[in-house]
């Protein structure tokens, strides 16, 4: 059963992407694990939900294989009129004779445990070896993101179907386990009691909010149901705090404890909690500019220690003393957190306020007045009293109410092409504003428009071009984008010297000439940066 | 004076080969929609081409027919013009013009590949050649077509409750299709839809046994899980809908490329193509001794880049309208 491995794979992700219907992804998955051991599929659920990455090879590195291989202007123009590396690679590899390929699992760990060069040949004796679909597998795997159309969460109902379990079991345990998650296989193929997972070392799924729908959603809710706290603008962070150690996770479950040394707390009780991590000294958060200081670094000096102190705003409690909270309802939740809070009062931990109000419209006052006052909130959130704590984003239970968006005019200066279903659309923006008389790029769109406009959009580009690079076209400077995000910044990383956050497209205006866009010295001055 | 032109006009005798537009006087290569226009004065051409044209497009859709057979010669002044098969469909032939020589051969659109509904192709020496280059890039190599038709014959075996409908090109695309299933075993009635009857019917006239075929009409889209040969349009369309358990399938040298297949929703993709792929290409022109090549008729940029790396002189011929795969 073990032996032809990779070839198996291969064909999985075959027949994966040419099934247009989820259900049937679903079916083939739950096919592959009952033909297929341990521990090749639980690596392959692993790639299938990009937990596992294969980095030590680039898709450069390959690039560089192939052009000494073929002529390097068929393979550019080849990859121009594909738009996918991986497979523009695999039709364009020499042929050789088909022979048996090693196990997936030899693979990995071929990959993990040898220098780059061995690895490098090794790659190479293999896709010498493949049929052209099997390159293609193969590439796919460590050129980064399968792009198969599997979400993390279909992989989990395919396990949830082959082992007939409630999907919500699946995704409690999840984090507690890692690549080629024999345990779980085991448990789903056998059965037995859940498995024991160790709650305060796991990131357990947080609960996110809907955003609310002005017109519809305030007509049918009822206040007296609700409570309101401010939606802070930092990152929500889960906090495990033992008597041991404090662990901090990124709300995608990224272990972040050690860009925050001064994070570190005592505790009488075990407990996970939920909450938002901000800079600030005294616990007064300063803007996220400020908090981008301590985010992605690896080393902390003093000095950024000192100047962009962090704390945590607590919301929710999850676990205390190893007892799931969870299926409580919010209010208990909160009384217990607030419990917790008062009997463990240290540096660096706060707990965020409720807002009182009577009705909406008190609610909308108070929302105003302070969203204008100052940049540290994002805007407010609504939690339903009875609300028990989810996995992911139920409906009806918690609302984001956030910030209107800013905007700015902006014209287009290239387009890439998108990945998977875009792969043949130039779909990918970049843009720009005056700076002086020339143009200066200020960010990257990919989103914001409908079907129809990047049908427009992409003619748009075609017709424009005056350079091509790769996959990247520039074009005519005459197309103005209206640009929202939610904040701004200053960045040395971008030559503009600004970075946009959640930039995206709100409006095309054919009808605007590139004369109307935005200059950056007024887009400086107004929002103080300069 | 140049022989022949950037609009394959032959210049001394005032002829076109496959014109866009209404002429005088038109050689067809082949009766695709995209060469085989209407509204000429007088056309030339292999009797099956002709045929088809008058089969699709009326009596009257030309003022004048002259059937011409494979290497018969017809002079017209100083030039002397013969066509040679092109394996691409039934008809289908390659033009070689002499004048002073000097040859060139318009390949039109060809295959070198078996296909038993063809006449097939055959290599002509010349000076200058004239390629078309649908699949003019190394990432184009037409694996076997029997392989490939073999993966719907699995498919039916294991989903014998679905109908498999194929997207096929009415005119050639279908009937090779169909005498592959026949080759590869399958002699099972095979549902068509209308708008393939009439030339599988010319076909059938012209003693290509293409078995046991049925038009779909109204009633029989309820009877038993089948194999239905469709216009690739008709895939989209709302006349699918009416199959409710289905995998779609496409027939078409496209079909190698992953995201291409992904996109247009294809859950069996058929790699068979009636043009020649890469290496077809580049062999024949290796072979046909020509030292100039102009290159149409789809992705010339690579073929063109080819051939100057071979120490040949390559151009590249844009002309409207035909880069897709007919
Ligand atoms: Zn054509
Ligand atoms: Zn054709």
């Amino acid at each position: 059963m073990r032996r032809y491995s990779l070839e198996k794979f291969a064909r999985l992700l075959e027949n994966i992407i040419y099934s247009p219907s989820r259900n049937r992804k679903i079916e083939l998955l739950v096919e592959y694990y009952k033909q297929t051991n341990d521990p090749d599929r639980g690596f392959a659920v692993a790639l299938i939900t990009n937990s596992l990455k294969l980095s030590s090879i680039r898709s450069t590195n390959l690039k560089q294989i192939i052009k000494s291989k073929v002529d390097p202007i068929l393979f550019d123009l080849s990859y121009d009129y594909v738009g996918d590396m991986a497979e523009t690679i695999s039709l364009l590899w020499p042929f050789k004779k088909k022979k048996k390929l090693c196990t997936l699992s030899y693979f990995i760990n071929f990959f993990h445990e040898n220098s780059k060069l061995q690895v490098e040949k090794f790659l190479i004796s293999q896709l010498d070896k493949a049929s052209t679909t099997e390159r293609w597998a193969i590439i796919k795997l460590f050129t980064g993101g399968l792009r198969i159309g599997v979400s993390e969460k279909n992989a989990k109902v395919s396990l949830s179907k082959f082992g007939n379990v409630n999907l919500d079991q699946i995704e409690k345990i999840w984090h507690g386990f890692s690549p080629p998650y024999v345990k779980l296989f085991s448990w789903l193929e056998k059965g037995g009691p859940i498995p024991k997972i160790d709650i305060l070392k796991t990131f357990h799924p947080m609960m996110l909010a809907d955003q609310i729908d002005l017109k519809n959603d305030f007509r049918k809710l009822s206040p007296d149901d609700f409570e309101a706290e401010w939606k802070w603008d930092g990152i929500r962070v889960q906090l495990i705090i033992s008597d041991t150690e404090t662990v901090i996770f990124s709300r995608n479950g990224d272990n972040i404890t050690n860009s925050f040394p001064e994070l570190r707390f005592k505790t009488n009780r075990n407990v996970v909690l939920d909450g938002e991590l901000l800079v600030g000294g005294d616990l007064n958060p300063t803007s996220f500019n400020d908090l981008q200081q301590r985010l992605n670094r690896k080393k902390v000096s003093k000095g950024i220690l000192q100047k962009f102190p962090a704390f945590i705003k607590l919301y929710d409690i999850l676990f205390q003393d190893f007892k799931d909270l969870r299926s409580m309802k919010f209010s208990s939740r909160r009384e217990i957190l607030e419990n917790w809070y008062n009997s463990n009062k240290q540096d660096n931990l706060d707990l965020s306020s409720i807002i009182f109000f009577e009705n909406w419209k008190d609610l909308t006052k108070v929302r105003n007045k302070f969203l204008q006052s100052s940049n540290i909130y994002e805007g407010i959130m609504l939690k339903k009293k009875n609300s028990i704590y989810y996995n992911g984003r139920p409906k009806g239970m918690w609302y984001k109410w956030k910030r209107d968006p800013k905007s700015v005019d902006a014209v287009l200066m290239y387009a890439q092409r998108g990945h998977g279903k875009r792969s043949s659309y130039y779909s990918d923006y970049t843009f720009g504003v005056l700076d002086g008389k020339n143009l200066v790029p200020i960010g990257k769109a990919y989103s914001g428009y409908t079907n129809e406009e990047l049908d427009k959009l992409d003619k748009f580009v075609r017709k424009n071009t005056i350079q091509k690079f790769g996959p990247v076209r520039e074009v005519e400077k005459t197309l103005v984008f209206e640009i929202a995000f939610d904040s701004i910044s200053k960045s040395k990383r971008h030559k503009s010297g600004l970075a946009l956050r959640f930039p995206r497209i709100s409006k095309i205006r054919w009808d605007k000439s590139p004369e109307e866009i935005e200059d950056l010295k007024r887009i400086k001055d107004f929002y103080k940066l300069s | 004076m140049h022989l022949l032109d950037y609009r394959l006009n032959i210049v001394p005798i005032n002829v076109f080969i496959d014109p866009q537009y209404p002429v005088e006087k038109a050689i067809i290569t082949h009766a695709h929609a995209d060469h085989a226009k209407p509204g000429h004065k007088k056309v030339l051409g292999t009797k099956e081409t002709l045929e088809i044209m008058k089969l699709r497009y009326g009596k009257t859709c030309a003022g004048e027919f002259q059937y011409i057979n494979y290497g018969q010669k017809i002079q017209i002044d100083d030039v002397s013009i013969t066509l040679y098969p092109a394996g691409h469909i039934i008809g289908s032939s390659q033009v070689l013009l002499e004048y002073k020589n000097h040859k060139i051969v318009v390949t039109g659109d060809y295959k070198t590949k078996k296909d038993t509904t063809a006449t097939s192709f055959e290599l002509v020496k010349c000076n200058t050649l004239v390629t078309e280059a649908t699949f003019g890039l190394p990432i184009f190599k037409h694996p076997d077509p029997n392989k490939e038709v073999r993966k719907i014959l699995d498919s039916i075996k294991i989903n014998n409750d679905k109908d498999h409908l194929i997207g096929v090109y009415a005119l050639g695309k279908a009937q090779r299709l169909i005498k592959l299933f026949r080759e590869n075993g399958f002699d099972e009635t095979i549902f068509i839809h209308g708008a393939l009857n009439k030339i599988c019917n010319y076909y059938e006239d012209k003693g290509i046994n293409l078995g046991k075929l049925k038009m779909l009409t109204k009633d029989s889209f309820d009877i038993e899980p089948k194999i239905i040969l469709a216009p690739p349009s008709a895939l989209k369309d709302r006349w699918s809908r009416r199959f409710k358990k289905k995998i779609i399938s496409q027939a078409s040298g496209w079909m190698n490329i992953k995201q291409r297949v992904k996109q247009s929703l294809i859950e069996i993709p058929l790699v068979i193509s009636d043009h020649a792929d890469w290496n077809e290409l580049t062999k024949t022109i290796s072979n046909c001794g020509a030292e100039n090549i102009w290159v149409t008729h789809g992705r010339e940029e690579g073929l063109v880049h080819w051939c100057t790396r071979k120490g040949l002189n390559a151009k590249p011929l844009s002309i409207k309208g035909r880069d897709e795969e007919i």
